[in-house]
């Protein structure tokens, strides 16, 4: 069963850019976007440099789609569904989050490649 | 396999060195075993920018041979070993030193030697010539205890060597026999312009003196007597009356020479004897000798060709020049003085600019047989083309030398020359070469450069080569896409500008106005890069932390494992025993792997995120401040030891890298900056292989500009010489900012000067006279980024806000389980797969 968790204040969280969260043992990068107000994670292990850095990745849009381009390489990771965009065999998990009354919460029972969803608008 | 035949090259001059160099490039050097004889002690050098000597160039600047080259394509080299004598019978050659070497092939490109007149006096003291690097020693040798010089011959040579007296400080005079200057290149009217204006610059010009008698002199070492019955009195007396071949060898061995000299070559460069060639200077090719390098280069093309069993011919060649004489800029086509049958003479002369033009055409004016310009020459690339391709000229020639007023285009457009046309002479480069490297993808007059050479010698060629370029482009329908990114239609020089002129202060802010999208990691980091440059506010103040590429963002270098390497800044690479010791002290408790830099700092590896700030407090403690080894911006300032400590040492060179190494420290830029200092011409800080390298000198700094290491090494310009420290930091301030603005991304010193319009004496015109007008501005926006200076360490470590990024989780305080040392060397490195596996294994059991 998915249930959300308790994660952090959204104080914690940086201004478009990523910070990395310890959830039940896995990593977790969450980005957070100022302009749409919009949250978004995926896991921090970058599989090509096999490092967790994906939270450290600068991040932006590739034709409107939003991404992190790895800290390492410089591949872009698809923040609503993990993809990586320069080779569509790679993924990393992708997991729901959202706000709530100022904290954010996040699932991560779900297993392999999340359909992810992101929230967008403060408040809803 | 059939045995190898002997090639043997008489002379390593530019254009024995040039043979060598395309035989080693084409298929057919493996046939051959090469021996090369070279009479002077050092190989091939540049004797077209001979003058550059004075100017602050060293014999190893000039030189036109590549580290290594006669070794690594098995070429045996002679110095300093004259050629003596040529046995046709059994082949061989034997050598002033007595080593003897049987040929198969012979190349004969013994050069030329200065013409002296018989005068009597002529080899009194203190009477040289102008044509190797040891003449050029004995100039600078002479001038040391001289007030004045003259040269004798009033030609290209001539006034080039007036060019290095007068660089040496002497009152230069020129003597001409005939009865104006370049008299072989320029009509009187040409002539006379180019006189006023070489006088203009100090110059002393004496035309159609014939001087009859050199003796001793009252007030100087010699007086020269003239057959009017004038003297003139001068400590030294330069020849530079002409060339004559150097044939000797050739004519003892029996070999057909001219009736005024020069070995007697056909169209394959052969001599009466087929199993040898002359090329060059020394060769007679239809009566006439060519002593400009471009034919001689042409020469040893075909030599290579016939060698290798191409058809090929040397049928003469263009003799058109252009060339800068003490800044004047001259240039000659063709049939300057309207010697062809009915040819017709077209003028424009102002006297008020100085300028003078001329054009020869045929007699239905439809066609160019020749030009000359003097003191403005930018015509000439046309012109050249409507000579050497025998394009129709438009209806009223005249239009081509008559300045326009208004939007009118009277020039050739590139798209009029044929597939065939030479657009680079130096190496003989045709516009269908060109094009076909503009198919393969060369869309930059940087990568056109590296693929076909073109103006890569003497540069002349340049503006007419990026006019082709543009000119296909736009006809294959390429657009040169030069958006930065999706998100900006604009370059980042662009950027720039709107960021200066609408004073915009914040990424968003531009996004709105000029952008589209939310930015990505091309156009983030370029933007909050011109931000810093401009502003330079904190980098990581809340609207500029999501801008910062990570390295920036953790004020750190990411490694491969995700942790950090923290580099503090050693100024110049000083460092006394006290910090050293710091330095070591944090190493050691923070367990670092520490290695040291090419850039004479100490690069501290493995940090985790989390210790970044806790190493970086006990540094700032320490006395030490962030080195900026994470930025695109100044790097460091090495330096030799300098006069303090050096026997060789000209002046202090740690003292001026520290000084500069502090002034600019923290300027956020295009790309990384690196700086060196040498203290001596021995240059043991290697200040030519960097962005800025300055070196010490008995009469002040040196300064160089645009050099680079890396994977395309670019040996620096010469820029400015003989500075003192003010006016060096003045050109250093404009050149930096005047970079800053005008850089591509990511762009190098080295790679923007390769593809700057104009090219360095377009920079030394914006940075020296300032042409653009630009330089208080430039110096202003220095003075704003050195009084703006932090530390960025320091004021990161006081604010507790930005402390909370530097966690790895930041909901719980472990570390990140992924980072595994293992020991190697007594120090620490990452653990590779297996031994991470291995390491697994262990914590599981």
């Amino acid at each position: 069963m998915s249930v959300w968790k308790d994660i952090c204040s959204t104080d914690d969280l940086q201004p478009d850019s990523g910070v990395c969260a310890l959830v039940e043992s896995k990593q977790v990068a969450i980005f957070f976007l100022v302009k749409e107000q919009a949250v978004y994670a995926i896991h921090n292990y970058d599989p090509i440099g096999k490092a967790n850095v994906l939270s450290r990745g600068m991040i932006g849009d590739i034709k409107g789609e939003p991404v992190v381009a790895s800290p390492l390489y410089k591949q872009h990771f698809s923040l609503k569904t993990g993809i990586c965009l320069e080779d569509e065999t790679i993924a990393v998990p992708a997991y729901p989050i959202r706000i709530a009354n100022g904290r954010v919460e996040i699932q991560v029972s779900t297993v392999g490649i999340a359909k992810g969803s992101a929230y967008e608008g403060a408040g809803a | 396999m059939t045995k190898k035949q002997s090639l043997v090259v008489i002379g390593n001059g530019m254009v024995g060195q040039n043979f060598l160099a395309s035989l080693v490039a084409s298929h057919c050097k493996d046939n051959y075993h090469i021996t090369t004889f070279c009479e002077e002690p050092r190989a091939a050098y540049d004797r077209v920018h001979l003058s550059a000597f004075f100017s602050g160039k060293t014999a190893a600047d000039l030189t036109l041979v590549d580290d290594g080259f006669f070794a690594s394509n098995g070429i045996t080299i002679h110095l300093g070993d004259k050629a003596d004598h040529i046995d046709r019978n059994n082949k061989t050659v034997t050598s002033a030193k007595g080593i003897t070497i049987a040929y198969d092939v012979l190349v004969l490109a013994t050069g030329s030697y200065p013409f002296v007149p018989p005068v009597p006096g002529h080899d009194r003291q203190n009477c040289l010539v102008y044509r190797t690097i040891e003449d050029l020693e004995a100039m600078a040798n002479a001038a040391k205890s001289s007030k004045v010089g003259v040269v004798v011959g009033g030609g290209l040579l001539g006034l080039e060597a007036a060019k290095a007296l007068t660089d040496l400080g002497l009152e230069t005079h020129v003597v001409e026999f005939a009865p104006r200057l370049m008299a072989v290149q320029l009509d009187e009217s040409g002539g006379a312009m180019l006189r006023r204006k070489v006088e203009a610059l100090g110059l002393q010009v004496h035309t159609g003196k014939n001087t009859t008698l050199i003796t001793d002199g009252a007030q100087c070492v010699n007086k020269m007597c003239f057959a009017d019955g004038e003297e003139l009195e001068t400590d030294i007396v330069l020849f530079s009356a002409g060339i004559r071949p150097r044939d000797d060898i050739a004519r003892a061995c029996g070999l057909e020479v001219g009736p005024r000299g020069g070995i007697v070559i056909d169209n394959q460069c052969k001599t009466s004897d087929p199993a040898i060639y002359a090329i060059g200077e020394c060769a007679l090719w239809n009566g006439m000798i060519y002593g400009l390098v471009a034919p001689g280069y042409a020469m040893a093309r075909t030599v290579v060709a016939d060698l290798a069993g191409e058809q090929a011919s040397f049928t003469g060649a263009d003799m058109s020049t252009k060339l800068k004489l003490m800044g004047v800029d001259v240039a000659s086509i063709g049939d300057a003085h309207a010697k062809s049958q009915g040819s017709l003479v077209y003028t424009y002369q102002n006297g008020a600019s100085e300028v003078y033009k001329r054009l020869v055409v045929s007699q239905d004016k439809k066609q160019l047989l020749g030009a000359v310009l003097v003191g403005e020459v930018s015509g000439y690339g046309t012109l050249l083309q409507y000579c050497l391709n025998g394009i129709e000229l438009p209806e009223n020639p005249d239009s081509l030398i008559l300045p326009h007023r208004s939007d009118e285009s009277v020039g050739l457009g590139p798209d009029a020359l044929p597939m065939s046309a030479q657009i680079c002479s130096c190496y003989d480069v045709t516009k269908g070469a060109i094009c076909q490297a503009i198919e393969a993808g060369c869309t930059s007059i940087g990568a056109l450069k590296a693929e076909t050479k073109a103006s890569t010698g003497c540069g002349g060629c340049s503006a007419l080569l990026k006019s082709v370029m543009d000119c296909e482009l736009l006809k294959h329908g390429i657009e040169v896409n030069t958006d930065i990114c999706e998100h900006f239609p604009h370059t980042r020089q662009d950027l720039y500008n709107l960021v200066v002129v609408e004073q915009i202060k914040t990424f968003d802010e531009l996004l709105d106005k000029h952008g589209k999208g939310r930015g990505c990691e091309i156009c983030k980091p370029a933007i909050g890069s011109i931000l810093a440059s401009y502003w330079n506010e904190y980098v990581l103040a809340n609207e500029h932390l999501g801008l910062q590429d990570t390295n920036d963002t953790f004020l750190a270098n990411m490694q491969k494992d995700g942790t950090y390497s923290v580099v503090p800044r050693i100024t110049g690479g000083e460092i006394s025993p006290d910090m050293l010791i710091a330095l070591g002290q944090v190493g050691k408790k923070y367990k670092l792997y520490t290695k040291i830099t090419g850039g004479q700092r100490v690069d501290l590896f493995g940090a985790r995120v989390d210790q970044l700030p806790h190493i970086w407090k006990e540094l700032i403690d320490a006395g030490f401040e962030s080195g900026h080894a994470y930025g695109k911006s100044l790097r460091t300032v090495k330096s030799c030891v300098g006069s303090t400590w050096c026997r060789y040492g000209i002046d202090d060179s740690v003292g001026l890298a520290i000084e500069l190494e502090n002034r600019y420290k923290g300027l956020r830029s295009p790309h990384k900056i690196k700086f060196a200092v040498s203290g001596c011409t021995r240059e043991c800080a290697e200040a030519q292989g960097k962005d800025v390298g300055v070196i010490a000198t008995e009469n002040g700094w040196n300064l160089y500009v645009c050099g680079n290491g890396g994977m395309k090494p670019r040996h620096a310009d010469l820029f400015a010489t003989g500075l003192d420290k003010e006016t060096l930091i003045k050109y250093i301030d404009r050149f930096l900012i005047f970079y800053v603005r005008t850089a591509a991304r990511l762009q190098r010193t080295s790679v923007w000067m390769e593809n700057m319009e104009g090219g360095l004496d377009y920079l030394k015109g914006v940075v020296i006279d300032d042409k653009l007008g630009l330089c208080e501005q430039l110096e202003q926006q220095m003075e704003h980024v050195i009084d703006t200076y932090q530390c960025e360490w320091k004021t990161t470590i006081e604010d507790e806000n930005k402390l909370k990024r530097f966690r790895h989780f930041i909901n719980s305080d472990q570390p990140d389980d992924n980072v595994v040392f293992v020991e190697e060397r007594g120090q620490i490195r990452p653990a590779d797969d297996d031994e991470r596996k291995h390491f697994k294994m262990m914590e599981v059991a």
